[in-house]
C-alpha cells in the first residue's frame, strides 16, 4: 500500500457532487501535484486528504491508518499565509514547534525556530509581525514553519497563488531546496493551478476535472511522470526537451476532460494559466 | 497639527454659543434657569475646594465624583467580569447562542430605574442594590460584542489551531482571545458609558453621596445652580471615560 493512499473518494456539499472516484497513490518520499482550475474541487480533495474534511465515500490513509483529523506528522501551507497578525514571525514559527515538540525544552523550541527562519532568509525578520512582512516573507515565514515541526507529510495549498510573479520564482526555488535538504525527503502533496509551477517541483503531475460528460463532480487523471534532474531552473524549463513534452501532456490531460465536458469553459482556463514565462532572477 | 488647532477654536465657538443661548435663556424665557454666571458663583467653593467634607451630603465636587467613580469601577469591574465569560460562552456555542438570545433581548432594554427597586429588596442595602443594577445594566453591550468577536474569527486562525493540534487552553490564549480582545474592547467602552449612565440614576434613588446623588439632595434642598453643576459634571467626566477607553481601544487594533 502506498504512503498516502486515497480509494474511490467523493464527496458533495449539498446536493452538489465536487469529487467523485478520486483514485491517488502517493509513495513515501514523492512530491506530486495535483494542477486543476480554480473551483475545480481542489482545496476540497486537499482538505480531505489532510483530514480537515470528512469525505462522503471512499477511504483515506496515511502510513497504512485511517486518517482522522490532521495527522500528527504533517504540515501545511496555505495560500493566504495563516500568520497570526498579533504573534511576531518568530512566536509564529515557534508554536508550531511548540505542539509539534512539546517534550523539548523552551530553549531549543526557540533555537528550532529562529534556525528554519535563517534558512528561509529571514534572519533579520524575526521579531518582525505579519503586518509589517511583505507578501512574500509572510508566505516564507508560514514555509518556515511547516518545514520547523520536521513533517514527514507536507501539504502545500497553492502556497504560492497570492504572490506576484517575481517573487513566486524565488520562494518556489526555496522551497525546492528545502524539500531537497530535508533527510529524509518529506512525502509532499501540493495543489496549484500552474502547470509550470508543477514541472519546476513535482515528480509526478496529475490533473482534476470534470472530465465525464453528464457528470459534474471531478475526477484525477491519469499521472504525467517528471523525471527532469533537481535542482532544476525555471529559465531552463521553458526549453527542455523533456520539459516541454510533460507540459503538453498536462496540458492534453487537463484539456481531454475539457472537450467532452459541458463545463469547459473553467478547464481551458487553465492552460490559458500555464502559459505565463515565469523568470527567474537568479 | 493646524486642522487639530482648527477644531480646537471651533469646539470654543460652539461652548461659547451654548453659553451665550444659556444666558439668554435664563434670562428671559426660564426665570428660574440660573445664569452661567450665577452657577459658578453658587459653585465655586465646590469646584476651587473639590476635596472638602463639610458634611455627608455637603462635600467637594471632585470628592462627590471620586465616590461615584468608585461606585461605578465596581459595578463595571462586575459586569465586565460576568459578561465578558458570558459572551465567549455564547458565542462559541450556536447552541446556547440560541437558547438565551430572547433571553438577552428581553432583559436589555429595562431601565436601572426597574432594576434598582428589586435589587433593594435582594441586598436591603443601596451599595450592593446600585452594583447589582450597575452591573446589570451595563454588561450587555460586553456580552453581545465579544459574542460577535468570537463568532467573527477568521476561518484562517482556526485553521492553523486544528493543522498546529493546538490544546484547547492554547486555542483560547493563543488564538480566540487575541482575536477577539478588538471586539471585547469595543464592549467594554460602551458598557463603561451605560454604567456612568446608569450610576446618577442609583444615586438618585438611593441618596447615597455621589454627583447623582449630590444633584438630587440639592434639587430637594432648591440650589438649582448646584443641579448644573453636577449635570456638567456627569458630562464632563462621561466623555472623558468614554476617550481613555478609546485610547485603549485603539492601541490594541494598532498592536
Amino acid at each position: 500500500m502506498a504512503f498516502i493512499d486515497l480509494k474511490e473518494v467523493s464527496k458533495q456539499y449539498g446536493s452538489r457532487r465536487v469529487l467523485a472516484n478520486i483514485n491517488l497513490a502517493v509513495e513515501e518520499g514523492e512530491f506530486v501535484c495535483i494542477v486543476g482550475a480554480s473551483a475545480s474541487g481542489k482545496t476540497t480533495l486537499m482538505k480531505i486528504v489532510a483530514g480537515l474534511v470528512a469525505p462522503d465515500g471512499g477511504s483515506v490513509t496515511i502510513g497504512g491508518q485511517a486518517i482522522n483529523g490532521f495527522p500528527r506528522f504533517a504540515s501545511i501551507v496555505f495560500q493566504n499565509y495563516s500568520l497570526l497578525p498579533w504573534f511576531s514571525a518568530l512566536e509564529n514559527v515557534r508554536l508550531g514547534v511548540e505542539s509539534a515538540f512539546p517534550d523539548w525544552p523552551a530553549a531549543k523550541q526557540k533555537e528550532q525556530a529562529k534556525r528554519y527562519l535563517d534558512l528561509v532568509g529571514l534572519g533579520n525578520a524575526h521579531l518582525k509581525r505579519p503586518g509589517q512582512l511583505s507578501g512574500g516573507m509572510r508566505q516564507r515565514v508560514a514555509i518556515a514553519r511547516a518545514f520547523a515541526v520536521e513533517p514527514r507529510v507536507l501539504f502545500l495549498d497553492e502556497p504560492f497563488g497570492a504572490l506576484d510573479a517575481l517573487t513566486r520564482a524565488t520562494v518556489q526555488q526555496e522551497l525546492a531546496r528545502l524539500c531537497d535538504e530535508q533527510k529524509p525527503r518529506a512525502t509532499v502533496l501540493m495543489i496549484t493551478n500552474s502547470v509550470d509551477e508543477a514541472i519546476l517541483l513535482s515528480d509526478r503531475i496529475l490533473a482534476l476535472g470534470r472530465r465525464v460528460s453528464g457528470k459534474d463532480a471531478a475526477t484525477l487523471s491519469k499521472a504525467a511522470p517528471v523525471t527532469l534532474a533537481r535542482p532544476r531552473a525555471a529559465d531552463l524549463l521553458m526549453h527542455d526537451e523533456g520539459a516541454v513534452r510533460v507540459r503538453a501532456q498536462v496540458t492534453d490531460l487537463l484539456t481531454s476532460g475539457a472537450s467532452k465536458n459541458r463545463t469547459g469553459r473553467r478547464v481551458t482556463a487553465v492552460v490559458a494559466t500555464a502559459a505565463p514565462v515565469e523568470v527567474c532572477p537568479e | 497639527m493646524k486642522m487639530l488647532v482648527k477644531n480646537f477654536l471651533l469646539s470654543l465657538v460652539g461652548i461659547a454659543l451654548l453659553l451665550g443661548l444659556w444666558t439668554f435663556l435664563s434670562g428671559n424665557v426660564a426665570k428660574d434657569l440660573p445664569s452661567p454666571f450665577k452657577t459658578w458663583q453658587d459653585s465655586k467653593l465646590y469646584v476651587l475646594q473639590p476635596w472638602d467634607k463639610r458634611g455627608e451630603m455637603d462635600q467637594g465636587i471632585g470628592r462627590m465624583t471620586f465616590y461615584s467613580l468608585v461606585r461605578v469601577a465596581k459595578g463595571f469591574s462586575l459586569a465586565i467580569l460576568i459578561g465578558t465569560p458570558l459572551g465567549f460562552l455564547l458565542g462559541g456555542s450556536p447552541l446556547l447562542a440560541r437558547m438565551f438570545d430572547p433571553v438577552m433581548q428581553v432583559l436589555r432594554p429595562i431601565s436601572p430605574l426597574a432594576w434598582l427597586p428589586l435589587g433593594l429588596i435582594l441586598f436591603r442595602q443601596s451599595e450592593p442594590a446600585a452594583l447589582f443594577t450597575i452591573a446589570l445594566c451595563s454588561m450587555w453591550p460586553t456580552v453581545i460584542n465579544t459574542m460577535q468577536g468570537v463568532r467573527s474569527i477568521p476561518q484562517d486562525y482556526t485553521n492553523v489551531a486544528k493543522v498546529l493540534r493546538l490544546s484547547p487552553w492554547k486555542r483560547f490564549t493563543k488564538i480566540s482571545l487575541p482575536a477577539t480582545l478588538p471586539y471585547m474592547f469595543t464592549g467594554y467602552r460602551l458598557s463603561l458609558g451605560l454604567a456612568w449612565l446608569v450610576i446618577v440614576a442609583a444615586e438618585m434613588l438611593t441618596g447615597t453621596p455621589g454627583v447623582g446623588g449630590f444633584l438630587w439632595q440639592e434639587y430637594n434642598s432648591l440650589i438649582y445652580s448646584h443641579i448644573l453643576l453636577c449635570i456638567l459634571t456627569i458630562g464632563v467626566v462621561g466623555f472623558t471615560l468614554d476617550r481613555l477607553m478609546g485610547v485603549a481601544e485603539s492601541r490594541l487594533r494598532a498592536a
